[in-house]
């Protein structure tokens, strides 16, 4: 039987010809990716353990991002013990404060993640990098240090569920609305364990930020990873953004390999979706709950803060007021330069809205646009449980950057093919 | 006694097993002193040394912040049964020494308040208040060993 992209990665990354789905592998990790939330504990527990090495200082990235510049005392220490752990281990490729930005927009644009390679980190949302056709998963602090320590961590290689996004999507229709359909029809456990493997002509026409925004949310559905093949599009970003290493593996799945389900999504029948409070599979069309009043849209994270994102949210916003508080969020400097270059953050700003420097910050209820109770957010963002943003008795609307530009020029969720 | 606190809920996730507002710190004590604040305000005061929380399917869902397994430890839970657990949660529950029970039918098979005794290498739930032993499948001998030496880093110092 043939192997899929996940299997043949796992084959390289173990030094075999094959491994089937199932198997339990120890594998070799080309990136560890550390922030500012797990990794200082995973330091910790590494000197509580005596274990001083790290095991390559060029293949561990390092960037504060959740609390990022730092919000409070308590931060700023989680700061000090990432930075000074970091210097004093000649870590190559650290962004500090200034450099700094959301971690899953942050390697890809800095050329730290390549096709064919083992990636993994301290965080859920760390299969973003499957887009690349890497593979890569979210993992806690103690994964993270023996991944530090050794360069490698045990699997089980996952089955792999194949996702075929047909037709192509209409304007105002974008990668965001897929994936939340995409959770809303499998539900929040749908893929547990699973490889989401997403094909299909659609997702050949979107660009490389639209697709790190399916991929992102792959956890959303359980996702041990998700994966895109490699086409012209990954070629010529990688060849935009890879510096160092430039060389790397492409792998496609075969023909015959295994898939445990496959769903089909009529990209040309979708239509602007919101999840609503209070899981990410709470999917429903924009038709159905245009019109609700909100008091906050929050554009950014490492689903939707990408330039893409901006331009967009830009041109929605372009000569209007926001009716609500508004925050922008481009997800790291060099977008946020881009935003500035491009026009953007002025349009921005005569909108009303703070347009803020790159961080996590509120998209988990961190800083820089809290709720309070009884509040509603529309959001770019890829959570909404209970309290994500703030108050327990908040709620989080999920929607892609349009629909949250055009719901903040309304007050209210809104369609944004109104505005395009 | 380890008394069961029974939520019939799926998906609880670890937003409600430790908000991020409280992520600006890895004190244990300080995480301890808010587990589950967003789904139970009294489960703190409630929760007696060993007790069990019993859930529905997708337990851990969403973050790979580990400090949902410390906050936890840290209130002294003694394991969670759950239908089932999101991947993340349940590797890192093995990997911080912290003992999972899989068990199909958790919430109606163990009453809220029922005291119940696991023998997690046999694979035996004795609820000792209904009078039921309840089987399930045992973790694997290798992850019973990690849980067992306190946890991955732990086990791999001893070897």
């Amino acid at each position: 039987m043939g192997m899929t992209i996940t299997e043949k990665i796992f084959a390289k990354a173990t030094g075999q010809d094959s491994v089937k789905a199932g198997d339990l592998v120890n594998a070799n990790i080309d990136i560890v990716m550390c922030h500012d939330v797990t990794t200082p504990p995973a330091i910790s527990m590494l000197k509580a353990n005596g274990i001083d090495k790290v095991f390559d200082t060029e293949k561990i990235v390092v960037t504060p991002d959740h609390f990022q510049p730092a919000k409070d005392i308590k931060s700023a220490e989680l700061h000090k013990r990432l930075d000074t752990w970091a210097r004093e281990k000649g870590i190559k490729h650290y962004y500090p404060v200034g450099k700094a930005g959301v971690c899953h927009a942050l390697l890809p644009e800095q050329g730290h993640i390549r096709p064919g390679e083992v990636i993994v980190g301290g965080d859920s949302h760390t299969c973003t990098y499957g887009a690349f056709a890497a593979f890569s998963t979210g993992i806690g602090s103690t994964d993270l240090a023996a991944a530090i320590a050794t360069g490698q961590l045990w699997f089980k290689v996952p089955e792999s569920m194949k996702f075929v996004l047909n037709g192509s999507l209409n304007k105002g229709v974008y990668s965001k609305d897929v994936i939340l359909e995409a959770i809303r029809i499998v539900k929040t456990d749908g893929a547990l364990y699973r490889a989401m493997e997403f094909v299909g002509p659609a997702l050949r026409e979107m660009s490389m930020e639209a697709r790190m925004t399916i991929t992102n949310m792959a956890i959303e559905a359980g996702g041990k990873n998700g994966i895109i093949a490699f086409d012209e599009v990954t070629k010529e970003y990688l060849d935009a953004h890879l510096k160092d290493k430039k060389d790397y593996v492409v792998f496609e799945s075969d023909a015959d390999a295994n898939y445990v389900e496959t769903i089909e999504i009529d990209c040309s029948a979708l239509e602007p979706m919101i999840a609503k409070p209070s899981l990410p599979s709470n999917g429903v069309k924009i038709s159905v709950c245009a019109g609700e009043a909100m008091d906050q849209s929050y554009i950014g994270s490492c689903t939707n803060g990408r330039i893409e994102d901006m331009r967009i949210a830009a041109e929605i916003m372009k000569g209007k007021k926001v009716a609500i508080r508004t925050i922008v969020v481009p997800a790291t400097p060099d977008i946020w330069k881009a935003c500035i270059d491009e026009g953007l953050a002025e349009i921005f700003y005569d909108a009303g809205c703070v347009f803020s420097a790159p961080t996590c910050g509120a998209c988990l209820g961190g800083f820089m646009g809290i709720l309070a109770a009884g509040e509603k957010c529309v959001s770019s963002t890829n959570r909404n449980f209970v309290g994500r943003m703030g108050s327990p008795k908040s709620g989080v609307f999920l929607a892609s950057a349009a629909t949250a530009a055009a719901s903040a020029i309304e007050g209210k969720l809104a369609d944004p093919r109104n505005y395009l | 006694m380890s008394k069961a606190h029974v939520y019939k809920r799926d998906h609880i996730n670890t937003d409600e097993i430790i908000p991020a507002r409280y992520l600006n710190t890895d004190d244990v004590a300080e995480l301890a002193s808010h587990v589950m604040e967003d789904l139970d305000g009294e489960f703190v005061d409630k929760c007696g040394a060993g007790d069990i929380i019993v859930a529905g399917n997708d337990f851990g869902c969403g973050s790979s912040r580990e400090h949902a397994v410390w906050a936890l430890q840290g209130a002294k839970v003694g394991a969670i049964i759950a239908q089932t657990f999101a991947r993340i949660f349940y590797r890192n529950c093995i990997n911080c020494g912290f003992y999972v029970v899989e068990l199909p039918g958790a919430p109606e098979k163990i009453n809220d308040g029922d005291d119940i005794e696991i023998d997690y290498k046999a694979g035996v739930i004795n609820n000792k208040t209904q009078g039921t032993v309840i089987e399930f499948n045992p973790l694997p001998d290798f992850a019973v060993e990690i849980i067992e030496d306190g946890g991955l880093l732990k086990h791999i110092s001893k070897k």
